[in-house]
């Protein structure tokens, strides 16, 4: 990872951007280079402005005030057609894909190849979108339904767009924020390819390792200003975060083995359909116990059965000792379970509606005075859970929509705390999440433990199932592979476990 | 501090627009013709278009779930011949409740079949407004309905009475406008019907029960048709079985001139009171500019356009968009 040279023309340059929106100032007289064969990470605490600042580079928004060279011609860009014109392809951190269409015709939207008198060309359109998603050693193939492709295989149809075009520079805005550790690999070939072209890199993350192996400089912003910008191969993690949150964070595994309560959730044999088999576990209050796997093995969809979302096809739900059948979010919920989703977009959030709504949206029958909602007691928990999770908005009154993407999955996160759950599933809880508040939502997740609630955490991250997990389950292919304790488990044998390798229990 | 107030000046224009326009039309009335701002012309302008404006009241909850309600012009001339006809056979004492159940099963039904089977609203109340049509004409024979005593019934009153000076049907306007406004506004219901309008997959994924709460906003709808029918059939004391055709257009058009979004989530009460108001004091203004009647039709839709038009332009911040 060398420097890159100090002779050569950035391929994007930024002067003092400004950018207002009404009540905030997200970005405020940033400047910032990316030269060309550069990887170039944009790193910043949730809402610091990072999107924002793609989004201007990108012809989404117009900045208020400042300049953008493009190989240091003074440019304006106006929308996103001209910023791809430009040679500047941003793949977005919110997916933004025509469902009801194929992949080919997502990733040549608005440029498919055409036959005489305008027909498009599926044979040509097919064959050039296998070949790229050949280069992506994906799962599915041209003419598959977007809309039924899982996030991660979205998240690839994305990257496959920018693929399409002859860049200049590519940004990627959180891209791995769903990606599995072998789709990651791939996503990094890729752009290690990129950069032996020339390219210019602009990579958002708020996963240090990834930064660290595959970034050559990191700019950090903060509360929309810019904070400076380090040379990967001589800095730290440490150092990155002082400049990102102006202090350090302790990082070490602190599980806590506090007093285990009774059980809270018990599961026997339960199977539905083809997605899972035969799965069984508890889940005593103060214990939290996390599911790892590759995504598609199963773990979501169990989440979503306990929810209610799905009939299980045989098997029992005991909740304290008692069997219940749970037809639908609401018995769910009456029963006491709370679902963080993993698509806050989706299924987590209503965009058009502010925050504090959104957050107390589960419980808005009980929060009643006389017949109506009681809005203070709302804007109480609101109030409550903004100071908490540390979740950076103008007011209550700011819609969830415009809050940046961490943000907004802290507003998920509250909705479900501020429900006082018996049980307290996460479905990938800090996917999005800045370092900080990813520590203090780990150590959040162990205080609600040790007051006794009993809360699963799905996560595709091993560091994140490791620090906060009691007992780890890895599954593989809709199986439970094995339950491992926090003392018996390494990165080895969960490794092992999660690629289908069932090693005898060891005593 | 200052492009932040300068940002604000704009939200405020962008969310207000359709009043301000409202606004301006006055005017532009007042100076082509005097006679526009006199209070019995204001008085009969909310007077007339009473009637849309509680059928607009219902197909704000309808619209703000996600849905459609094409149904409401049909419907309303089939709540308005049965209750003249039950007038003189069972005595309006009855017959008005009698009414109401009848318009309120047509309701659930829809709400039925668009909230728990969830098939799309569109074709669903498409269909009802023909199939609605062919019932009333079924049940009318056809023929004209009218009440025989039309001087010696108290049921007049609410189309034709008034209290303190104020005619009854701007009573009843004001009123269902109060309480359903404060009941989208500030219930749980209402908080709901926000959110599946929204994001549906969300408030399921929330614990709220879906076609629980778009049922609940058609049988709302057909509360709100049959009020309207009653302050009809007691303005005319007779009637044809066409009376409501149409009417459902404007009432949606109404809906989307005070800003609700066809892709459901937003809307207030309030706003499609402004939009009736709009509708009604724009045609009545091109009148007193002595346009012809019919032309009013096309009027009525270039103003439709335009308001949706500067909505939209208001929310991005130019007037087309540079997205091709
Ligand atoms: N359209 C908008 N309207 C109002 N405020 C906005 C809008 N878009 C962004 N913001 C605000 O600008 C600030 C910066 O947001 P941005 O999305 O750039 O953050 P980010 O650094 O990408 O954060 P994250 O790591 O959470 O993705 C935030 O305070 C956000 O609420
Ligand atoms: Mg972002």
């Amino acid at each position: 990872m060398s420097r890159p040279d100090t002779g050569q023309t950035p391929v994007l340059r930024l002067e003092n951007i400004v950018k207002t929106f009404p009540g905030v100032r997200a970005l405020d007289g940033v400047s910032f280079a990316v030269m060309p064969g550069e990887v170039h990470a944009l790193m910043g605490e949730n809402g610091a402005g990072k999107s924002t600042l793609m989004k201007v580079l990108g012809g989404i928004h117009q900045p208020n005030e400042g300049q953008i060279f493009v190989e240091e011609q003074a440019t304006v860009i106006n929308t996103p057609l001209e910023a791809k014109a430009k040679g500047i392809v941003f793949i977005h951190q919110e997916l933004s894909l025509a469902e009801e269409l194929s992949v080919a015709e997502n990733i040549y939207l608005g440029e498919l190849p055409r036959k005489s008198f305008g027909r498009v060309d599926w044979n040509k359109l097919f064959a050039e979108t296998n070949e790229i998603l050949g280069k992506l050693n994906v799962s599915f193939d041209a003419k598959a339904r977007v809309g039924d492709l899982s996030i991660a295989n979205q998240q690839m149809v994305e990257i496959a767009r920018a693929l399409t075009v002859d860049a200049k520079a590519v940004i990627f805005d959180e891209p791995t924020a769903s990606l599995t550790d072998a789709e990651k690999v791939v996503l990094f070939d890729v752009i290690a390819d990129l950069k032996s072209q020339g390219v210019g890199i602009i990579y958002i993350s708020h996963r240090m390792e990834e930064i660290f192996k595959i970034t050559d400089r990191i700019s950090v912003l903060r509360d929309g200003q810019y904070s400076g910008t380090l040379t990967t191969a001589q800095t730290n993690e440490d150092e990155v975060t002082q400049l990102m949150i102006g202090r350090s964070l302790d990082l070490s595994r602190n599980v806590s083995h506090g007093e285990l309560g009774d059980v809270a959730l018990e599961v026997r044999g339960l199977s539905c359909g083809h997605l899972y088999q035969d799965i069984s576990f508890e889940v005593r209050r103060g214990e939290v116990v996390g599911f790892y796997g590759l995504v598609g093995a199963g773990r979501t969809e169990i989440a979503e059965t306990l929810f209610g979302l799905r009939d299980p096809s045989a098997g029992t739900i005991l909740l304290d000792g008692k069997e219940v059948r749970i037809n639908s979010p609401a018995e769910a919920i009456a029963h006491g379970i709370s679902l963080v989703p993993e698509d806050r977009k989706g299924q987590g959030l209503v965009l058009g509606m502010n925050c504090r709504d959104n957050m107390t949206l589960p419980q808005v029958d009980d929060l009643k005075a006389g017949p109506f909602v009681a809005e203070g007691a709302e804007v109480a928990i609101f109030d409550q859970y903004r100071d908490r999770l540390d979740i950076r908005t103008p007011g209550w009154r700011q819609l969830v929509g415009n809050l940046s993407g961490g943000n907004q999955q802290k507003i998920v996160i509250g909705k479900w705390l501020s429900m006082h759950p018996n049980v307290l599933i996460l479905d990938e809880p800090t996917r999005g999440i800045d370092v900080g508040s990813k520590s203090e939502i780990h150590n959040l997740i162990r205080d609600l433990a040790s007051q006794g609630y009993a809360v699963i955490v799905i996560s595709s991250e091993m560091p994140e199932v490791l620090h906060v997990s009691d007992r780890i389950i890895a599954m593989y292919h809709g199986e439970l592979i094995r339950t491992f304790s926090s003392e018996e488990v390494t990165e080895d044998n969960l490794i092992q476990a999660i690629s289908g390798i069932r090693s005898d229990k060891v005593a | 501090m200052g492009a932040l107030s300068k940002f604000e000046i704009g939200g405020v224009l962008a969310r207000q627009g359709i009043l301000i326009a409202f606004v301006l039309f006055m005017i532009a009335f007042t100076i082509a013709n005097q006679r526009f701002l006199d209070p019995d012309n204001i008085l009969g302008v909310i007077r007339s278009s009473a009637i849309l404006g509680v059928m607009a009241l219902g197909v704000t909850f309808v619209v703000i779930s996600g849905n459609l309600d094409l149904s409401v012009g049909s419907m309303m001339s089939f709540s308005t011949i049965v209750v003249l006809d039950l007038h003189d056979k069972i005595g309006p004492a009855l017959a008005i409740p009698a009414m109401f159940i009848m318009t309120l099963a047509l309701g659930a039904l829809i709400g039925f079949l668009v909230g728990y089977l969830k098939l799309n609203s569109l074709i669903v109340t498409l269909g009802m407004l023909s199939a609605i049509h062919g019932l009333t004409l079924t049940y009318s024979g056809g023929k004209n309905m009218d009440i025989a005593d039309k001087a010696g019934t108290w049921f007049s009153v609410f189309g034709q009475g008034s209290i303190l000076g104020i005619p009854v049907p701007i009573l009843i306007f004001a009123l269902l406008a109060a309480v359903l406004g404060t009941m989208l506004a500030k219930t749980p219901f209402g908080r709901k019907v926000y959110a599946v309008g929204g994001n549906g997959v969300a408030a399921t994924f929330s614990g709220i029960r879906r076609a629980r709460v778009v049922f609940m906003c058609y049988l709302l709808s057909s509360f709100c048709v049959a009020t309207a029918g009653l302050i009809q059939a007691s303005r005319s004391l007779g009637s044809q079985n066409t009376v409501g055709q149409g009417l459902e257009l404007e009432v949606l058009a109404a809906v989307i001139l005070g800003g609700a979004s066809l892709m459901g989530g937003s809307g207030t009460i309030f706003k499609t009171v402004i939009g009736v108001l709009i509708l009604g004091f724009i045609q009545n203004g091109l009148l007193l500019v002595g346009l012809q009647f019919y032309a009013q039709y096309v009027v009525t839709w270039i103003i439709i356009i335009l308001a949706v038009w500067l909505d939209i332009a208001a929310k991005r911040g130019r007037l087309w968009s540079p997205i091709a």
